[in-house]
This record gives structure tokens, sequence and C-alpha cells, in this order.
């Protein structure tokens, strides 16, 4: 596993966001079906069977591999839709899986031994002992990693543990250890882990009051609130503000609308033993996806090559026009 | 149908456990106690020391007593920590976090709530690996639990257990960052267990000032009780083996009788939400979760 092997992973939420993804360098993509089976069950995003099947042929027609998202967690009584969802990526050609669910990971494993198994964030294996369990058991080739980590700990962790590393690199921020997380269900009856929805849009009202302020509204909630001058976000309950009884003002309680940028740091993960990095967004647009990957196929290629990285500059895409290193920088982070 | 109490979510002094442990062991019709830290590994040491004891107190008293794993294991302390706790012999474990099945495979243990257990491929899994109670997650509805219960019943030797919340705050996320901290300028590192100031949680408001959810150091839970009170009777019929109460600082005895009394048709429901009401719980019930709504939705029980 040395660093010059390092692949870039690249999100596709729609047939032309693959085609861009793969036409501008990426080594693979990944993608789900327009179901709960995959954690970004959005309307409008996704792939029908048919789709599906024209874009692994697309892709693989350029070099390029597609990674099929079941990373849910299917409620008792609704496996099938998840089995189903392997068998036609089986058939189609998909080059990986990535799963969370111990089910899901174990019927894959025990039906389609020869398919490569990644260990999806939502699994939340932050140890080396919980990515070894799953590598054990199931025979998971890549674990990707929680965004919660800092450098030296995945250096670490890489010592330890027999799979292959993936990390985002970046787009949204989650704050949540993912997988755990049932705010949305808790606000919408929707679940993040059982339906692959979060803050579901159907749910979502922007009010704006007499004097010019947007409220951004989750189910009966009120997620934010801006003032006239402020863009007012997407109502994440995560990145929203709140009161707390000894602060006057509401705050960012869990984060501010902020993305992760670890691009200045992509050579100290490569020697730190990452073997791919991910951009996160397939709910994202297609000028999105060709600038990261663009920028970012140049920057591995770069320290791939000896050569000192540059950038164009990616803060135009990210959420709020407000980016951070997160927990990757420092641990002053939690 | 046995009752639980859940391990201790909040950072209650060791005053404050010792006291609520003792009340359990002599009041309360509580079957099984779960002891143990499960948020957060910076408080763990103060307890400790107590435990063993604690726990001895509660099995003289006729108390099955589990010790609970932590929920979030990612520093070498905690590694550590879940490694150890994995070895113990004396005591039955509840593994809240997969980097302890890698310890326990093979061996009996129990998977708690934080675990995500929501189907019966995966229980079965887990089951063939040497669990033996599951704690289902407080998000899983009751036509999914109701499909897991009867699975369960072919599980292990003679089938495995299985639990459900049907009191307290929900647990709906966890986090590597502290919120507790966070919120009074601080991080981790350096919070100064300012935690301990909330016996249930710190409450977060919408900037419209409604109730909304609760902070507890790197945890988050809902603003409502859950309260399953009025389909504990569907509960025993579907397979349920436990019922799990949260321990908050209300009169958790009180609760405890209350649900007792309503299994064993001693008291009827509308009684028991009468004594539950009268309880001064600063927050609405719920039950949406297990009706497949939104939690936080309190709805009429349905027949099971």
């Amino acid at each position: 596993m040395t660093t010059n092997t390092a692949e870039l992973i690249c999100p596709a939420g729609t047939p032309a966001a693959l085609r861009t993804a793969v036409d501008a360098g990426a080594d693979a993509v990944y993608c789900g079906f327009q179901n709960a089976t995959n954690a970004r069950n959005f309307p409008g995003l996704n792939f029908t069977p048919v789709e599906l099947e024209k874009s692994v042929a697309y892709a693989h027609s350029k070099g390029a591999k597609v990674l099929l998202a079941l990373n849910t967690f299917p409620p008792a009584g609704k496996f099938d839709l998840w089995k189903e969802a392997a068998i036609a990526g089986v058939k189609m050609g998909v080059d990986a899986f990535i799963v969370a669910d111990v089910g899901v990971a174990d019927y894959i494993a025990r039906h389609f031994p020869e398919k490569r198994l990644h260990l999806s964030v939502q699994a939340a294996a932050s140890s080396p002992e919980a990515i070894r369990y799953y590598c054990e058991n199931f025979g998971v080739k890549r674990v990707v990693l929680p965004r919660i980590l800092t450098v030296p700990e995945i250096r670490a962790i890489s010592k330890e543990i027999p799979c292959e590393i993936e990390t985002f690199i970046f787009g949204n921020h989650g704050l949540m250890v993912e997988g755990r997380c049932s705010l949305t269900n808790y606000i919408t009856g929707l679940s993040t882990n059982m339906d692959g929805v979060c803050s579901p849009a159907a749910d979502v009202q922007y009010i704006r009051d007499d004097e010019g302020n947007m409220s951004t509204i989750l189910g009966p909630y009120m997620i934010d609130c801006y003032s006239c001058g402020e863009t007012a976000g997407y109502p994440t309950i995560c990145k929203g503000r709140y009161r707390v009884k000894h602060r006057n003002d509401g705050y960012y309680a869990f984060e501010e609308p902020i993305s992760l940028n670890l691009s200045r740091m992509l050579p100290d993960l490569m020697e730190a033993g990452v073997n791919a990095f991910k951009i996160e967004g397939r709910q994202r647009s297609r000028a999105y996806v060709s600038r990261g990957v663009s920028a970012f196929r140049k920057a591995i290629n770069d320290v791939r090559d000896g050569n000192e990285p540059e950038f164009a500059d990616l803060l135009a895409l990210t959420e709020g026009q407000k980016q951070t290193e997160g927990a990757f920088k420092s641990k002053t982070w939690r | 149908m046995k009752l639980t109490m859940g391990p201790i979510p909040f950072h209650w002094n060791n005053e404050k456990r010792v006291d609520f442990y003792a009340r359990i062991a002599d009041e309360s019709p509580i079957d099984c106690v779960y002891m143990g830290e499960i948020i957060c590994s910076k408080r763990a040491p103060f307890f400790a020391p107590l435990q063993e004891e604690v726990a001895a107190r509660l099995e003289r008293a006729g108390k099955k007593v589990i010790f609970s794993s932590l929920s979030e294991v990612m520093l070498k302390r905690e590694r550590n920590a879940m490694a150890s706790f994995c070895e113990n012999e004396e005591q039955e474990i509840e593994i809240n976090n997969s980097s302890g099945l890698i310890h326990t495979k093979g061996k009996k243990h129990r998977i708690g709530p934080m675990m995500n257990v929501y189907n019966v491929e995966t229980m079965a899994f887990l089951a063939r690996q040497g669990a033996t109670h599951f704690s289902l997650p407080v998000e899983l509805p009751r036509t999914s639990a109701q499909l897991l219960a009867q699975a369960a019943k072919t599980m292990g030797e003679n089938g495995v257990g299985v639990e459900v919340q049907v009191f307290g705050r929900a647990s709906l996320a966890v986090s590597a960052r502290c919120y507790h901290a966070r919120a009074h300028g601080r991080i981790k590192d350096n919070c100064q267990f300012v935690c301990e100031d909330d016996l249930d949680g710190m409450a977060l408001k919408t900037l419209d000032h409604k109730d909304f959810l609760v902070i507890n150091g790197i945890q988050t839970l809902s603003h409502t009780y859950v309260n399953l009170l009025g389909e504990l009777e569907g509960l025993a019929e579907i397979g349920v083996t436990h019922c799990r109460l949260i321990p908050h600082s209300q009169d958790m005895i009180a609760v405890a009788k209350t649900c007792r009394g309503v299994l064993d048709k001693k008291i009827d429901v509308k009684e028991g939400q009468t004594q539950l009401d009268g309880l001064g719980i600063p927050a609405p019930f719920s039950n949406g979760f297990w009706h497949g709504v939104s939690g936080h939705l309190n709805v009429s029980a349905s027949p099971a």
C-alpha cells in the first residue's frame, strides 16, 4: 500500500454527474439506487437499474470503477430490498459494494464472495478493533473512516488494520457519529438509518417575517433564522442555531454550516497511509463535481510526482462559503 | 416480562449514584440493572471504584446486574478500556460499540441499544457469535420489533432476549465532539465536567423558544420522554422479554412500580398514566418511534 496508489473517489448522484466525474479524472465513482438502500435517498437523485447498467459500462470503458452504496440499515420486514439491490449490482458488474449493516455484509460475503466489500462510514468503525471485526468476518477490503480522526490517529490505525483506508477530503462535514443519528426521524418520521434521508425536503419550509428575517423550519421546529443580510442555509438539524439557558443568543450548538476541505493536508494524509480520497456530494451539481474532481485529480497527481500541489480556489464550492479541516487537523475540534 | 433499569446516561456524582442504586435494591420491582459509563470515557473513573460494591449490593437484593460498555471507542484509553471490559468473567456484559465484538466472539454477551440491530439477519449473525440478548435501537418501529422478537425465540440455546426502551429520553445521536463543553466555550479536553450540573441533560431550545433537544456531553437526546405504558401489554404479546427504563432525576422507583403494576394488570393504563403525570416530569411524553411516526409525537396506542 504505497502512497502513489491513492485513488480519487467521486460522487455520482445522477448518470450525468457520473459521466462528468469520470471525464474529470475520477478513479472510481460511488452511487446508489433510487430507494432506501443508500444514505442519500433524496428526490431526483440516484439511478434506475437501466441507468446504472449503462453508467457502469461507461465508467468501465474509461477505466473507472463503480462503487454501489448499500449503506443503510434494513429494518426487519424490508431486508429483501437490500438483497435485490445487491443481486442487481452483481449482475451489472459494479466493482464493490459499500455496506454498513452486519446482515447486509454477511449476505453479500456469503452469496458473492468474489465481490469487494467496502465498509461505509455509516458503520462508524473508528478503532482498529472495530475495523478488524468487519475484515475478519466479512472480508472487508477497505474502510471509509469517520471524519473524527486526526492525521496521527489515521497513521496509527493504518498500521493496525489489514485493509485499505479511504477518507473524506472535501464536502459536507458530518458531525454526529454516522449510523447512530436519529435526529431526522425524531422530527420527521423518516429515518437516516432505515430510509436513507436527512432533513427531507418535503418537511422543509422557509418563512420570511415582516422585518425580512428568514426562518428555516424542519417539521414543526425552527432550525435557524437569518437576518436580511445573511444567506439562509438548508435546515440540517446539526447545523442549526439554538438556545441554552446560560447564553443570551442562539448559537451553533453542534457545528456551523461549514464544509470540510483537506486539500492542504493531502500530502500528509497520503503519507499517513490513506489509499483513497472521497469527495462528498452526491446531492451536488455537475459543476461542483466537475470542479472538485478536476482540482483533486491534479493535486493527487502532483503529490505522486513529487511536486507541490496547487489548488484552484475550492472555497466557492463549500457550504456557506466556509471551510474547515475539522478533526483532521487538531484534537481541539472535539 | 422483566423490568430493567438502563445505565445512567448522565454525569451524576457518586453520592447520587449510590443512593439511586440503594433505592433500586431496597424498594424497586426492577429485575435487572445495567451499570457503567456509556457516554464519556472521561467520566468513567469516578464511579468505577464503587461499581463492584454497588453491584454486589444489588445482587444481594435479588437483582441481576449487567455491566454496559462505552458507546464511543476511538482513543487508546477507550480501546484498552473496552478490551479489559470484555475480559470480565464475573459479570454479564452489554456491548455498545462494535470494537467490543472482536473481543466477545464465542463468549456470552449482550448487545446494547447503541448497536445497530435492525433486522433478523444481523441479530442471527450476532447470536451465532455468542450474543444472548438484544436491546433494540430506540427508533425501531413495532412492525420490525415484532419480527425480531419472533425470530429471537429460535436463536441461541433457548432463544435470545429482546429488550425495548419503555421510559425516558431517547438517545438520538452521539458525536466525537462534546456539545456540553462547546456550550460553555470549552472543548472536550478541558471540559471541567460541566455536564455534572444537568441531571437530565441540558435543554436546547429553538430560536423561537420551543423545547427541542437535550445535550448530555457527546450525546443528544430527545426533549420528550419516551413512554410506552399504553403499549406494555402489546409488547408482551409480540414476544418482547424485557422493558427498559432510562434513569432520570425524577422518582424512578415510582416509574418502575407503575410499569410493573400495568404489566401485572394490577392497575390499568389510565391509572398508571395518572401516576406518571404526577411525577413532575418537565417534558411531554412520546411514543412516535414505536408507531413508525416522528419520534417526538405521542399517538394513542393501537392494539398490538
